[in-house]
């Protein structure tokens, strides 16, 4: 185990405690440059919706996370950003213009849902938001003039600097995890100066914070505005990706998914949105092997235990008809997430950090060292 | 002129008068404690100056300013600071980052600055932990700069509240039932933190507080409220000899 001692106020400062984080994330980031070498074009792809997810989780963990304000609307903001930069593209605006524009847009519209948004808290801000991103969907639908209604509107490939950027090409990939890094570096200084403090501050005791002299109502907009600019910043990323949009991608399911992104990766650390949009990006693709090659796998094992092949081929026509059930995909999704609340609220990164200190500690680690506790009741009489 | 006055401060909740037409004054670098009963006003009276109620009447001013009407967030910068009864800490968070929010109204950089971590930004940090060292060293809070307060008994919350306070720089600060739930050797340590902030940091003092041997050690002057309205005004021991006080407090 490894003892800091810290000899400076820049210790507790810096991004890297210690030198062992520059080389593992040095490594890590080694990886990912040489990944377009290495993996298979499928995975490179979904590699970019990583980037655009953990992006987008980041915004989020920003205003849920660490300013404690719950948004089901992100994918609101997502499409707002999309739209803004395929609007754009039709009047030859070059790539860095339309890609700040749609940051900058994305972020004044979230400083104006921040505002009513300043009466609400818990679940009622989570309608709010709500409702914002059905009438975000609404317009998209109807404004034909401008998003071209329900057909959709085309994205012209990327072009960067007069080259020409495909959506597949590693120069796209690169971009993505560029957008992504400098999104979780900007984060995090935030997070360390006193912006991010405030932040922190509004989560846990508005009243307290407010009497430390932070304006709650403006940090509240701030943090709004900060989060839907990220995410505006994805959704350009995003529109590229998919090269082509329209209203009925940016339905409440996908707010639903960046919700699971940060509850599933951990929503008290940046590393949660990366884990978590992992997670999202690759468990479709594991699901849909699970859907094609489960039947096949049990009816093996019962055959193997001695059925006929007769009983062998009903109960891989049973499985198969239950694996193609309408809807099977958000139940598991539901059953995934009541999973991690019950089991494991802190989410994969959590485990990360038991798993950490498991070997840290070994032999001497308790299971009791993440418990929860709740001893005080906290007043409720000021809020 | 007083430093801090409070005019016909009123407080009502429909038909119920929680503050009554209240008047007093707090000299600078004087320790000034409110006493009464349950339900007497004293924490509304700190409600209605730290801006949490709006008063239904009356006015409030520090050093000759007229503060009823600022927002809350302001009475933080104009120099007051103030610790509640029940304690308000931010749960989740370190030791460390509660009492760099108590430093939140000296913050001058940008959002932007802020994003880049500029030089500057990162300059201003090193003076706010300086800050912040300098009151933990004042509170004996050296072991439990890293820990979060969630896993943090009573009376460590209590003190780091004290600290959060501090780290603001107040000119005034309210203390709302500081002793409250703590130990006599904590309640002792207290009563020498308070006498210190007079002394050292020149801090003015306005307090709630039930303990009377606390009071008495440490005020200057001692107000008695009941219903809202004020009984008495002097040094503790007038006050508790003053027959509406006794009246009040055995009931006679």
């Amino acid at each position: 185990m490894r003892f800091l001692f810290k000899t400076d106020y820049e210790d507790d400062i810096r991004l890297f405690p210690h030198s062992g984080y520059i080389v593992s994330y040095g490594i890590l980031l080694a990886l990912l440059l040489i990944a377009p070498h290495m993996l298979s074009s499928y995975l490179m792809s979904q590699l970019v919706f990583v980037c655009i997810y953990a992006t987008v989780g980041v915004a989020l963990l920003i205003l849920t996370g660490f300013t404690g304000q719950a948004s089901l609307g992100h994918a609101a903001f997502l499409a707002i950003g999309a739209y803004t930069a395929a609007y754009l593209q039709k009047y030859n605006v070059p790539f860095p213009v339309y890609f700040l524009a749609a940051g900058a847009l994305t972020g004044l519209i979230g400083a104006m849902v921040g505002f009513p948004a300043l009466r609400l808290t818990g679940i009622y801000l989570v309608i709010a938001t709500i409702s914002f991103a059905l009438i975000v969907e609404e317009i998209l639908a109807r404004w034909e003039s401008v998003t071209n209604g329900n057909e959709g509107m085309r994205v012209k490939t990327l072009s960067l600097l007069g080259v020409t950027v495909p959506r597949d090409s590693p120069t796209f990939y690169y971009l993505c995890l560029a957008v992504l890094v400098l999104t979780i570096v900007g984060s995090l200084n935030l997070l360390r100066s006193p912006t991010g403090r405030a932040f922190v501050a509004i989560r846990d005791s508005e009243t307290a914070a407010r009497s430390m002299g932070v304006n709650v109502a403006l940090y509240k907009v701030k943090s709004f505005a900060i989060s839907a600019a990220i995410t505006g910043l994805a959704g350009v990323l995003f529109a590229h990706k998919l090269s082509f949009i329209s209203p009925e991608m940016f339905t409440l399911q996908l707010s639903i998914e960046f919700i699971i992104v940060i509850l599933i990766g951990g929503a008290f650390s940046l590393h949660g949105a990366v884990l978590g949009a992992i997670f999202i990006v690759m468990i479709d693709p594991f699901l849909t092997y699970l859907k094609d090659d489960m039947p096949g796998i049990i009816a093996g094992i019962a055959a193997t235990f001695g059925a006929g092949p007769a009983t062998a081929g009903h109960i891989k026509s049973t499985v198969a008809a239950f694996a193609s059930l309408n809807g099977l995909k958000g139940a598991i999704y539901g059953i995934i997430i009541v999973l991690f609340v019950l089991f494991e609220p802190l989410g994969l990164y959590g485990r990360w950090l038991k798993i950490k200190l498991f070997f840290q500690l070994f032999p001497l680690y308790k299971r009791a060292t993440f418990k929860r506790q709740k001893i005080y009741v906290k007043s409720e009489r000021n809020r | 002129m007083s430093y801090f006055r409070a005019e016909n401060l009123s407080l009502h909740f429909g038909g119920l008068k929680a503050v009554d037409a209240v008047s007093f004054a707090v000299e600078k670098g004087e320790i000034l404690s409110i006493i009464g009963p349950n339900g007497a006003g004293k924490s509304s009276i700190f409600n209605l100056i730290s801006r949490i109620y709006r008063p239904t009447s009356g006015r409030i001013f520090f050093e000759d300013q007229d503060i009823t009407e600022e927002p809350p967030y302001d009475i933080a910068k104009l120099g007051i600071a103030r610790t509640f009864q029940n304690i308000e800490l931010f749960e989740n968070a370190t030791v460390l980052s509660n009492l760099l929010v108590g430093r939140h109204r000296h913050s001058t950089t940008q959002l932007w600055q802020e994003l880049l971590f500029l030089p500057s930004v990162r300059a201003n940090e090193k003076v706010h932990r300086r800050r912040v060292e300098q009151v933990i060293e004042f509170l004996d809070l050296e072991p439990y700069r890293d820990k979060l307060i969630s896993g943090l008994p009573y009376g460590v919350r209590k003190v780091i509240e004290l600290a959060r306070a501090l780290c603001s720089e107040p000119k005034l600060i309210l203390l709302d039932e500081p002793s409250s739930g703590l130990n006599v050797e904590e309640t002792d340590d207290m009563s020498f933190w308070i006498r210190d902030m007079k002394s050292e940091l020149g801090i003015t003092v306005l307090m709630v507080e039930h303990d009377m041997s606390l009071v008495n050690r440490v005020s200057d002057r001692v107000i008695a409220l009941n219903y809202g309205r004020v009984l008495a005004m002097g040094s503790p021991a007038e006050v508790q000899q003053h027959p509406d006080v006794v009246a009040a407090y055995l009931g006679a």
